[in-house]
């Protein structure tokens, strides 16, 4: 018996009833809820992730910043590449990012986006890459996959929902959504084991202290419509 | 043996045998059949490559004779001035080796290596990587070792690498040596062979006074040099202060990757050269000739300064990958620029796995290289109430570590937005709910860009978190401004 046992401790084996405890190079996200769903236990390292959302502005961002925030102690950059919008500057360093590890670079096209990820992912002193190509195929994520292992570092794709569908050589695939201000978290995708149910994060909780709480409760609406005649 | 008084010297001797052809084949390989012409009438061929020599034709021959041989046949004519040029630049590359060279002849560098053998490995390694290094950047050369210069030049001229490193084998080895291998009139050598004084052996073996006599000191002299009987002093080679050399293609060239093999030979003489120096670059030129149109320039700026040749190439070809060329390129001319103090590599004794400040830049270059400087910055906030005020961009790396306190979201859109009842990026389905509110900003009144404005936070119906605001001028619009994301 004590042999079985014995064998059963050997980590390359995986029981199919339980979640697999691979000891993966990973960084907390902040929301335990989640880290107990990743396989090592937060965000990987060295490997390219998928965030799809339903649509921009639910908080995907703010999912990544405890994360963002401990790397950016460490040497290397943060690069963002071909952002929506504008990073807004207050607002990172008020999620406590060191901003002097931050790098934005912009593009004209996919091809470039793609092309600084995938070099930015190998480069090793990059610990975040976070990229908005408007889409992407299995092929590129591939060779993003490939560079995120040789470098190391924490890759994020960021996407539309409707990706989820379509195959992908992502190790981890997240689907974000919204629903009364809360986040759901989806994974479709994980190494070691299946799916899971949805999880629901308040983000917003994550705020840092000192900044100004709500003094509305959130039912207050707009009292007269806040669009222009059109 | 030496006394140890007097520490053993060591020389390197390299010689280019066709230093004029390898010039043309350096920038890339030709299968067409190339000659080398010496001006003269009738012209002869000097040198010719593989490709030639199949067909028949050999050095000595008359130009005319060849085109017969061959009509593909590519004709180059000897340019003393740019071989003296390519030696320098030899030179200058083997500075990173040793500070003590000379250059010989037209043809011939010599560099003193015994302080730094220890350094490099022992005599093998370092011999090895000097051949290797040669190779890379293009040229094939003779490397002899022997205790002292003339020694090294005289074996080398017998086209065989070897070292020697002490008297005796020296002395073996120099007396099978041939009397033409020494620079001295080809009559006398004539006249010594009639004589049946064939190698250096034959001349040792006849008595001193009598040569000296018949042959001249000059002779005698050479040969006690070479033996180490005699001091042999060598006027030293001094690197030029600024780097630039160019490469002649052996066919005009269109693609990226057969320009950047001929650009990588430039690059790693230049790197041998600020090794020397202990400086990196932080501008680098490189020049396109064009047979018809005026040269194709290729500027290089680094935030950190390198010697890198690796990371140099990949950064010239980011920036090739963006040049237009009007016309193919038929040679190539690279020109340091500005550089700046970079100590050597010295292996820390306990590694930390730290990234150094060079490599932390170079992802920086590489991406500015391709896509412009502009598209690659860094932010830093600023004290300025007005939100698109308050964040500045900055060089990457030289933002502020800033702080703020305010509620603010992660995104702001690039221009204020006007919310219309059919928004593309606020469902207006149903009136927004708001969160937090309002925030007055006033400011600005002193720099025309006078901001009145109410903000918000509130959500909308799918659930998204944005940054309104509304005008607290006579307009009293609503408008959207930022992302909570």
């Amino acid at each position: 018996m004590s042999t079985l046992q014995s064998i059963l401790q050997n980590p390359a084996i995986w029981r199919g009833d339980e979640q697999a405890r691979v000891a993966l190079p990973s960084i907390p996200t902040g929301f335990a809820e989640l880290d107990g769903e990743l396989p090592g236990g937060g965000w990987p390292r060295g490997v390219v992730s998928e965030l799809l959302t339903e649509r921009r502005g639910i908080g995907e961002l703010s999912l990544l910043m405890p994360a963002l925030a401990q790397l950016s102690r460490q040497d290397g950059w943060l690069v963002l590449i071909a952002p929506p919008w504008i990073p807004y500057a207050p607002a990172l360093a008020a999620h406590g990012i060191r901003l002097s590890r931050v790098i934005v670079v912009n593009t004209t096209s996919d091809k470039d986006t793609l092309w600084a990820a995938e070099q930015s992912l190998r480069a090793g002193n990059c610990p975040v890459v976070l990229a908005w190509p408007t889409s992407v195929n299995e092929h590129v994520l591939r060779r993003l996959q490939l560079a995120a292992e040789e470098g190391g570092s924490f890759g994020v794709v960021f996407g539309e929902a409707m990706r989820a569908a379509l195959p992908s050589p992502a190790p981890l695939r997240l689907r974000l959504g919204v629903h009364q201000g809360r986040l759901s978290v989806k994974i479709l995708k994980r190494r070691g084991s299946g799916l899971t149910p949805t999880l629901w994060l308040d983000t917003e909780k994550k705020k840092p202290e000192g900044e100004k709480t709500l003094a509305t409760p959130s039912t207050v609406r707009f009292r007269q419509p806040i669009y222009a005649s059109a | 043996m030496n006394s140890p008084s007097t520490p053993a010297m060591l020389w390197a001797a390299l010689r280019f045998p066709d230093l004029s052809l390898q010039l043309h084949q350096r920038g890339g390989d030709s299968l067409l059949p190339v000659i080398v012409q010496e001006t003269g009438n009738p012209p002869r061929i000097l040198s010719c490559n593989d490709a030639a020599a199949k067909a028949g034709i050999k050095p000595g021959m008359a130009v005319s004779a060849a085109h017969a041989l061959t009509p593909t046949l590519q004709i180059r004519t000897r340019d003393p001035a740019k071989e003296a040029k390519a030696l320098a630049g030899i030179a200058a590359w083997a500075t990173q080796f040793t500070p003590t060279l000379s250059l010989a002849s037209s043809n011939e560098i010599l560099i003193e290596i015994s302080g730094c053998q220890r350094l490099f490995g022992g005599l093998r390694p370092l011999s090895g990587r000097i051949r290797a290094g040669l190779a890379e950047l293009g040229y094939r050369a003779t490397v002899v070792l022997a205790p002292n210069p003339t020694a090294a030049l005289l074996l080398a001229r017998d086209g065989v690498d070897t070292s020697i490193d002490d008297r005796h084998a020296l002395r073996r080895t120099l007396a099978r040596l041939r009397l033409t291998r020494l620079d001295q009139p080809a009559q006398t050598v004539a006249m010594l062979g009639n004589l049946g004084v064939h190698t250096i052996g034959d001349w040792l073996s006849l008595p001193r006074d009598g040569l000296a006599r018949r042959f001249g000191q000059g002779m005698l002299d050479e040969i006690d040099r070479a033996l180490g009987l005699l001091p042999d002093p060598r006027p030293p080679f001094s690197a030029p202060q600024r780097y630039w050399a160019s490469l002649e293609l052996p066919a005009p060239v269109q693609e990226t990757e057969p320009l950047l093999f001929a650009a990588k030979r430039l690059v790693l003489e230049l790197a041998g050269h600020l090794a020397m120096k202990q400086v990196g670059i932080t501008r680098l030129k490189l020049e396109l000739q064009h047979a018809h149109h005026a040269a194709t320039s290729v500027l290089l700026g680094l935030s950190a300064p390198s010697r890198d040749a690796g990371h140099l190439v990949t950064l010239l070809r980011e920036k090739l990958a963006t040049v237009r060329l009007p016309e193919a390129v038929e040679a190539l001319t690279l020109v340091a620029g500005e550089t700046r103090p970079l100590g050597s590599h010295n292996q820390a004794l306990f590694a930390d796995g730290r990234p150094s400040r060079e490599e932390r830049w170079r992802i920086v270059e590489r991406l500015r290289a391709r896509l412009g400087v502009e598209a690659v910055h860094g932010l830093e906030t600023y004290p300025d109430h007005r939100p698109e005020r308050a964040y500045r961009r900055t060089l990457p790396g030289q933002a502020a570590d800033g702080k703020s306190e305010l509620q603010r979201p992660l995104w702001l859109l690039p221009q204020p937005r006007r919310l219309h009842a059919s928004d593309r990026l606020v469902a207006m389905d149903r009136p927004p709910v708001l969160l937090d509110g309002p925030e007055r900003v006033e400011s600005g009144w002193w720099d025309d860009y006078d901001v009145k404005r109410d903000y918000f936070v509130a959500r909308d119906s799918t659930g998204a978190k944005f940054w309104f605001f509304r005008e607290r001028s006579d307009s009293r619009d609503w408008f959207v401004h930022g992302v909570f994301a």
